[in-house]
């Protein structure tokens, strides 16, 4: 039984990593937190009125794709070429990391005391955003 | 006289003459003593907006400082470009290692004509080519201001730069060329938000030293403005914001400075999320005024060759 449960882990593990390759999964990642942040992008601006279960869900979203954040799987090395990632990526690895996990713990805050308000919002779009900006000013290079 | 030595003569003639026409040329070109002294008493208070959209702290901030970090200006940040490396100095308000102990005339020099309090020409990647083109009360009011910042000790590296480019007198051909005051564009019918909007982006904002395309010599070609370029700098493209390369709304690009989010809620990246940073410190009209004169500039076809 043991052995059956270690086999389908392992079985498991070889078909999710094998679906997409690690570019296109931090890419679809990346695509996600755009996804996320965009239902509350209009509630900051004031385009759109606050509405509880749209902040909610989209920071519950936001959460779930950030905890998928995983550095190793998704930024091996040699994965750059050709893409926007960076080269700085892989030559500062430990900064790399701690912003990725900086990131990840401000999300988890964001998430753990969800915006009650416009302002809020505003807020959290701030916090969460200055993370984007740090790890993109140094380790990608717009291809466009 | 024979006839060698008459050529000779007249080579050296030549070659004087030539010597007294390029060191005319080049002499640094300071503000008349009437304009300097017309220099009105600076306000602090107000030149903290204008040192945010000057962008002071990108370039002399310490790299990688945050926060309050960004209002200590010891420099250091190295501009890695095609020409060398050039090396931001202090313009903190230490006295012999900064700024602290010039006078406004010199600050205005520096900052108008690009000449130092030595009587040297600076580099343009000293943006004053943009910012000659800044009032006077906004001069006076952001020497008030570096005034009150703190005094950071320790001078930056020299630039470093190759031949031709190491000799700076050179740079005073160019500026005959590149330092014009006068507004780049000139928009029909400009409403009093794309004027203030027209200042901050040709003049203090200077974004046009990165938007535009420069020609062999490092001058802008203005007649492209805004149309994008290959980053001086660093890797990649600098994007075309005339009408013809973005389709933000106005809306769109002022919230992007406040926020640093494209309407896709992408992220603002590269060297202009620190500009971000700097225009979100901003007042919302200014922001606007940006976005609208954005908006009213005339288009271009991209300014870098198709990748």
């Amino acid at each position: 039984m043991k052995k059956f449960l270690l086999a389908a882990a392992a079985l498991t593990f070889a078909v999710t990593a094998s679906i997409a390759g690690p570019v296109e999964d931090r890419e679809a990642m990346m695509k996600g937190f755009g996804g996320a942040l965009g239902q509350l992008g209009p509630i900051a601006k004031g385009e759109k009125p606050y509405d509880a279960a749209v902040v909610n869900a989209a920071i519950e979203q936001l959460s779930a794709n950030a905890m998928k954040f995983d550095v190793a799987a998704m930024f091996p090395a040699g994965s750059g070429e050709g893409t926007e990632a960076l080269p700085a990526i892989w030559e500062n690895m430990a900064d790399f990391e701690a912003k990725v996990a900086k990131f990840k713990a401000d999300v988890a805050g964001v998430a753990a005391n969800p915006p009650a308000d416009q302002a809020a919002v505003g807020a959290a779009l701030g916090v969460i955003g200055g993370n984007c900006g740090a790890c993109h000013q140094t380790y990608r290079a717009k291809k466009s | 006289m024979r006839l060698a030595g008459k050529l000779a003569l007249s080579a050296a003639v030549l070659a004087g003459a030539s010597a007294l026409a390029f060191w005319w040329l080049t002499a640094p070109r300071v503000l008349p003593a009437e304009v300097v002294a017309a220099f009105p008493p600076g306000n602090a208070a107000e030149g903290e907006r204008i040192f945010w959209a000057g962008g002071c702290a990108s370039c002399h901030a310490a790299p990688g400082a945050e926060g309050e970090a960004r209002l200590a200006l010891p420099g250091g940040l190295q501009l890695k470009t095609g020409f060398g490396a050039f090396i931001a100095p202090n313009i903190s308000s230490h006295p012999t290692d900064g700024i602290g102990a010039w006078n406004i005339g010199e600050f205005a020099n520096a900052m108008q004509r690009g000449v130092s309090p030595d009587g040297r020409h600076y580099y343009p990647a000293f943006p004053y080519t943009s910012y000659a083109r800044m009032t006077r009360d906004d001069v006076a009011d952001l020497f008030a201001f570096l005034k009150t910042v703190p005094a950071v000790e320790g001078r930056a590296e020299p630039t470093r730069l190759g031949f031709p480019f190491n000799i700076r007198r050179g740079i005073g051909l160019w500026k005959l060329v590149n330092l014009d005051p006068a507004p780049v564009v000139s928009i029909e019918g400009a409403t009093a938000e794309v004027l203030r909007g027209q200042y901050l982006v040709e003049g203090p904002g200077h974004c046009g030293e990165c938007h535009t395309p420069r020609d062999v010599s490092g001058g802008l070609k203005t007649g492209e403005w805004l149309s994008g370029a290959v980053a001086a700098e660093g890797e990649g493209v600098v994007p075309n914001i005339t009408p013809d390369g973005l389709s933000w709304s106005a809306a769109d690009i002022a919230y992007y400075l406040e926020s640093g989010f494209t309407p896709d809620f992408d992220s603002v990246g590269g060297s202009m999320v620190d500009v971000q940073k700097n225009m979100a410190m901003l007042p919302a009209e200014d922001r606007a005024a940006i976005a609208a004169y954005v908006k009213a500039i005339p288009g271009h076809p991209n300014g870098y060759p198709a990748r």
